[in-house]
């Protein structure tokens, strides 16, 4: 995969109001369907050229407040501006100024890559080059293919083509490398990157934690559908993790209590068959000595540098889904 | 899912690019079309396969009394250009609708200054291309292979052609607005086939039906669209009942699948 060429995601010829330097803006959205909220209040706001990761476990309401962002849905309450348009009343505007990368929309099967990028190019003013694009993303070598033919990361790139093919001035990307194989994911990570170069406004629905610290500038950590933390990754990370983390298996089941009944030690967490102390202190000798003396043996101690893992389990008092891939590869 | 909001009916591109974005969606549906020829394979061949087999049989080569001159062939004619159109409308139009609607073509499209719509339009107007193809092909190899007369009134025929199509089409239209999913189109549009086939003679010709069956021929979609066509033929200009039934079928249904249809 290259690089961007330079023409290729320049931002779109656009006028519209933006004094603010901020590209969306978002005031205590709302959105419930029937009885479930799946956005209780939601606030945030992202400066023009940041990439802006929205953050939480599956059912947060991560995908419904960008698609109330960007005019998919309408909110029941709040206010939302992107680049100082409304979605409710400046939708073309919208349509035209900001790349939508769905989760779970596919193409006909029996289209080519390059008719269906050549027909979403027409539906723009300014639209990018195909050539460099398709080039950009690895895709190169399938103008011709069947979208049927494609690999999951193959479809995942088009998808991410269709999103720019506009030279959007902010691109919104749901679960972008949900389904790649690791590789396949660096490789959108480089493109992201590559992508911001260019001045675009990149807003990041993910819910892998590595992802988050590896793109976004800031990070707004979404729970239950509202906004339970909003920093850079480090600072959420530190902020979160409220001093040292002691990583350990051990030898035999014991209490929660007696570490915490320890001075040095702040909370226990149990992620799968670990056991995660936080503390601080001597709280490495506290821990083990106590366990000692109850007859258990911590194995494989880590002292975990702070990560923003450590953050969104405490949070939100959930795991974040182990970055998975598919057996499917992204053979470029 | 009912919340998402409807996609605005109008695109926001200047009228020269509007053009161009409609003529690539229509080009890519032409091609899909072509690749997966299922509306060309029930709405031309099948109806044109027939068309040649009852043609070479000697039994439709007579004329009895009840078809007042025609030949049972002559008869069968307008029949299996209805049953061309029958097709496209119940299953060419509604089946593409439904899976983009599937796999989130439409949504996705819905984020793009191209609204949704346009991709509605550009089938029907893939599917009226073929219809188009349709009664050309079975009058035209009707009369120049197998002797069946030149319609009295040509520009009847057009007309009637063009309100049937409305009507076949409409409630091909709702079938997609109402069909969740492809599968649920496919059987739907089906189940709604035979039953409209059956009024239009293709078992049992008007001419040999009996009057409460004619009488309720006279109001399905298709039994109007065969009294159109072969009176057209037969005898001129057709009279305006069956053409009034299938303009209200285009209305009514057409309608409906406007007030009913999802894009998500």
């Amino acid at each position: 995969m290259g690089t961007i060429g330079s023409s290729v995601i320049q931002t779109a010829q656009h006028d519209a109001a933006v004094g603010s330097g901020l590209a969306v803006e978002i005031a205590h959205l709302r959105k419930t369907y029937g009885p479930l909220v799946a956005v209780d209040d939601v606030s945030f706001s992202v400066a023009e050229g940041e990439i802006f990761g929205i953050l939480g476990p599956n059912g947060a309401g991560k995908t419904t407040t960008v698609e109330c962002a960007v005019g998919l849905r309408q909110a029941d309450a709040g206010e939302i501006r992107l680049l100082g348009l409304d979605p409710r009343t400046d939708r073309d505007r919208i349509r035209e100024v900001v790349g939508v990368q769905l989760q779970a929309s596919a193409m006909p099967a029996r289209l080519r890559v390059g008719e269906i990028l050549a027909m979403y190019r027409s539906f723009y003013r300014d639209p990018a080059d195909v050539g460099e694009l398709i080039e950009a993303l690895g895709l190169a070598g399938k103008r011709g293919a069947y979208y049927k033919s494609l690999s999951g990361g193959q479809k995942q790139r088009l998808s991410v083509a269709l999103a720019l093919i506009g030279r959007p001035k902010i691109a919104v990307l749901d679960e972008m490398t949900t389904g790649l194989d690791p590789a396949a994911r660096r490789e959108a990570w480089d493109l992201i990157a590559g992508v911001r170069a260019r001045g675009v406004t990149i807003l990041l629905v993910t819910h892998f934690m590595e992802e988050a610290e590896r793109l976004c500038d800031r990070v707004a950590l979404i729970d239950g559908g509202r906004v339970v933390a909003l920093d850079t990754p480090a600072a959420l990370a530190v902020r979160a993790s409220g001093g040292k983390t002691v990583r350990f298996v051990p030898s035999a089941a014991f209490p929660d209590r007696l570490l915490t009944d320890l001075p040095e030690v702040h909370r226990v967490d149990r992620p799968g068959r670990h056991v995660l102390v936080t503390g601080t202190g001597e709280l490495v000798n506290a821990v083990i000595l106590t366990l000692a003396g109850a007859g258990v043996t911590a194995h494989d101690v880590q002292l975990d540098s702070s990560s923003l893992e450590d953050a969104f389990v405490r949070l939100t008092g959930k795991h974040p889904t182990p970055t998975p891939y598919s057996s499917e590869g992204a053979a470029s | 899912m009912n919340t998402l909001t409807m996609p605005a009916a109008r695109s926001a591109l200047p009228v020269g690019a509007r053009r161009s974005a409609f003529g690539q969606i229509v080009l890519n549906e032409v091609r899909l079309t072509w690749r997966r020829p299922i509306g060309l394979i029930g709405g031309v061949a099948i109806p044109l396969l027939l068309l040649v087999i009852f043609g070479s049989l000697p039994a439709f080569k007579q004329a009895p009394a009840a078809f007042g001159g025609l030949t049972v062939f002559d008869a069968y004619v307008p029949i299996l250009a209805a049953f061309g159109l029958a097709m496209l409308g119940m299953l060419g139009l509604p089946l593409p609708l439904v899976s983009y609607r599937e796999l989130g073509v439409l949504r996705r499209l819905s984020t793009t200054p191209v609204p949704p719509s346009w991709v509605l339009a550009a089938q029907a107007v893939v599917q009226l291309m073929i219809a188009v193809v349709t009664v050309i092909v079975i009058f035209a190899v009707s009369i120049a292979a197998f002797g069946a007369p030149a319609p009295k009134s040509p520009s009847g025929l057009l007309v009637s052609v063009a309100v049937s199509i409305a009507g076949l089409f409409a409630i091909g239209l709702l079938i997609a607005a109402v069909a969740r999913t492809s599968t649920a189109a496919n059987v739907v549009g089906r189940v709604v086939f035979f039953p409209l086939m059956f009024f239009a003679g293709l078992w049992l010709p008007r001419a040999l039906m009996p009057a409460a069956l004619l009488d309720i021929s006279n109001y399905t979609p298709l039994g109007a669209a065969v009294q159109a066509m072969q009176a057209s033929v037969q005898t001129g200009f057709p009279p305006a009942e069956p053409l009034l039934v299938l303009a209200a079928y285009a209305v009514v249904f057409g309608w409906l699948a406007r007030r009913f249809f999802r894009w998500e």
